[in-house]
């Protein structure tokens, strides 16, 4: 099992500098890998779609999943609810790549997660904070995610989420040994972890931005902060040229410490999505997850 | 001191540039345009998705440079995606990247990531003589090589380290691993390389 965890954490980091498309169709999927994705988040309707259609979000249809896993050869993720465990056993039956236990479905357990260390297939998790990513990794999650608002096109959460886990980080590791374990209890998170991030300044897996993302600037921005690379949902295939914006987004995740790249990719692009004040939310699905 | 660049576009750079930190007398820097690979007297491309590495040295114009140089002589080791863009062959696809190496790769050849495996007792008999552990994260392997290439490693009967002249194809990742023994290999390539020049 330990091996198996390790094995997932470095599929993760081949993830890297990359950027992960949510897809409805093969179609989409097919666009999200010619554009240049490191992978792609099979998913029924984005996160704009289930916001705006309410109701309960689950799992797709598996037969869906596997038309995209079947189109396209790079890795394919899909999303589970929130402790939804049997959702997560059907995804990992029919070989999906990586697990999402997603704020973004309407969560099937108002307490408790999934059991992430009993499956073999890999799981990524969102978190707000370093408590939350270090209680998602002892559950075995082999990725973290930020919890940005999925399909409000507004980067404002995923970039409070990214300063509040460098800040947690860096507030640790000027910690003396002894004031660790109080550290890790006002945390709610596992001591050896909070000991692993004060000695390396750094999560043990990968950390990628999620949410309102809609920009190439968007994307790099989320680099700078720190972002190992990024997902992007609503955000292409709700805007006015996806193919193009798929494009310079890839570009600037790459190149995010070059402006002139960014600034080339960032023209003609056509209309974002429609963006949505973070204030004006009927749902904030970053305060799903526990 | 010998400068080995890192193809710094997507995928398992850092941790290369961490492996090659703990040998004696190199220099490890990241490559992301096309004018820098002057400056190197080798060149890794590390593991990640090969279409996503093969579609950004195509936009940002480094893909022609890159082939040239290594058809000049620049010696390169490609792991794992690396390995597929060096092969001149793709099974089932029409054409390859940098069609440098004469290998015919299959991509994903083991399966989905549950596939994925590691091993720690086995040897290449070429590079150490103590054993190399290997991971393999989505893994090619190589069906079959032209006659110029050497095959360094079979396992379970397939091909998964093959070298020629001066370019070495991995499909696992010693990069993710403590043990720098393939990359002490490689770097007796560049050794070798550099002799040669002058």
């Amino acid at each position: 099992m330990e091996n198996r965890y390790e094995l997932n954490k470095n599929l993760a980091q081949m993830l890297k500098g990359g950027v992960i498309m949510d897809v409805i169709n093969s179609e989409q999927a097919i666009i999200a890998e010619k554009a240049g994705a490191v992978a792609v988040m099979a998913l029924e309707s984005v996160p704009a779609d289930i916001r705006k259609n309410g109701g309960v979000a689950r799992m797709s249809d598996p037969k869906m999943i596997k038309e995209i896993i079947a189109s396209v050869s790079i890795p394919v993720m899909a999303k589970v609810r929130i402790g939804h465990f049997v959702e997560a056993q059907i995804l990992e039956s029919i070989g999906i790549d990586y697990i999402d236990e997603s704020e973004v479905l309407t969560p099937a357990d108002n307490v408790y997660h999934i059991d992430k260390a009993s499956f073999n297939v890999p799981y990524v998790c969102g978190a707000k904070n370093l408590g939350e990513a270090l209680r998602r990794i002892g559950e075995g999650a082999s990725m973290i995610r930020t919890k940005g608002e999925a399909g409000t096109g507004n980067v404002v959460e995923a970039v409070k989420h990214m300063r509040t886990m460098n800040q947690e980080i860096r507030q640790l590791q000027n910690l003396p040994a002894e004031e660790l374990m109080t550290y890790a209890k006002n945390l709610c998170a596992p001591y050896e972890l909070v000991k692993y991030v004060a000695q390396n300044g750094k999560l043990p897996v990968v950390n990628f931005a999620a949410g309102g993302i809609a920009t190439p600037a968007d994307a790099a921005l989320m680099m700078q902060l720190g972002c190992d690379g990024v997902f992007v949902g609503s955000g292409i295939f709700k805007s006015g040229n996806p193919e193009k914006r798929a494009n310079a987004i890839v570009k600037a995740v790459t190149y995010f410490n070059d402006p002139k790249i960014i600034a080339e990719v960032s023209e003609d692009l056509g209309e974002a999505m429609v963006g949505i004040n973070i204030t004006n939310l009927d749902t904030s699905f970053s305060d799903r997850g526990w | 001191m010998l400068t080995i660049g890192i193809l710094s576009l997507q995928g398992s750079v850092i941790e290369h540039i961490k492996v090659l930190q703990k040998i004696k007398n190199i220099k490890a820097v990241e490559i992301k345009y096309a004018h820098e690979l002057g400056l190197i007297d080798g060149l890794i491309i590390p593991g990640g998705e090969s279409t996503t590495i093969s579609k950004l040295l195509k936009d940002f114009n480094i893909f022609d440079a890159l082939k040239r140089r290594i058809e000049d002589g620049l010696p390169v080791w490609g792991t794992c995606a690396g390995l597929i863009l060096l092969s001149k062959y793709i099974n089932g696809e029409k054409s390859g990247h940098l069609e440098v190496m004469d290998i015919n790769v299959k991509r994903n050849a083991y399966g989905s990531q549950i596939n994925s495996f590691s091993t720690i007792y086995e040897r290449i008999d070429d590079i150490s003589n103590v054993p190399i552990p290997m991971v393999f994260i989505r893994a090619p392997y190589i069906i079959s090589v032209g006659s110029d290439v050497k095959v360094l490693k079979l396992l379970d009967g397939k091909i998964v380290a093959a070298r020629q002249k001066h370019m070495l194809a991995t499909a696992f990742h010693p990069e993710l691993t403590d043990n720098t023994a393939v990359h002490e290999y490689f770097i007796s390539m560049v050794k070798e390389s550099a002799t040669c020049r002058f």
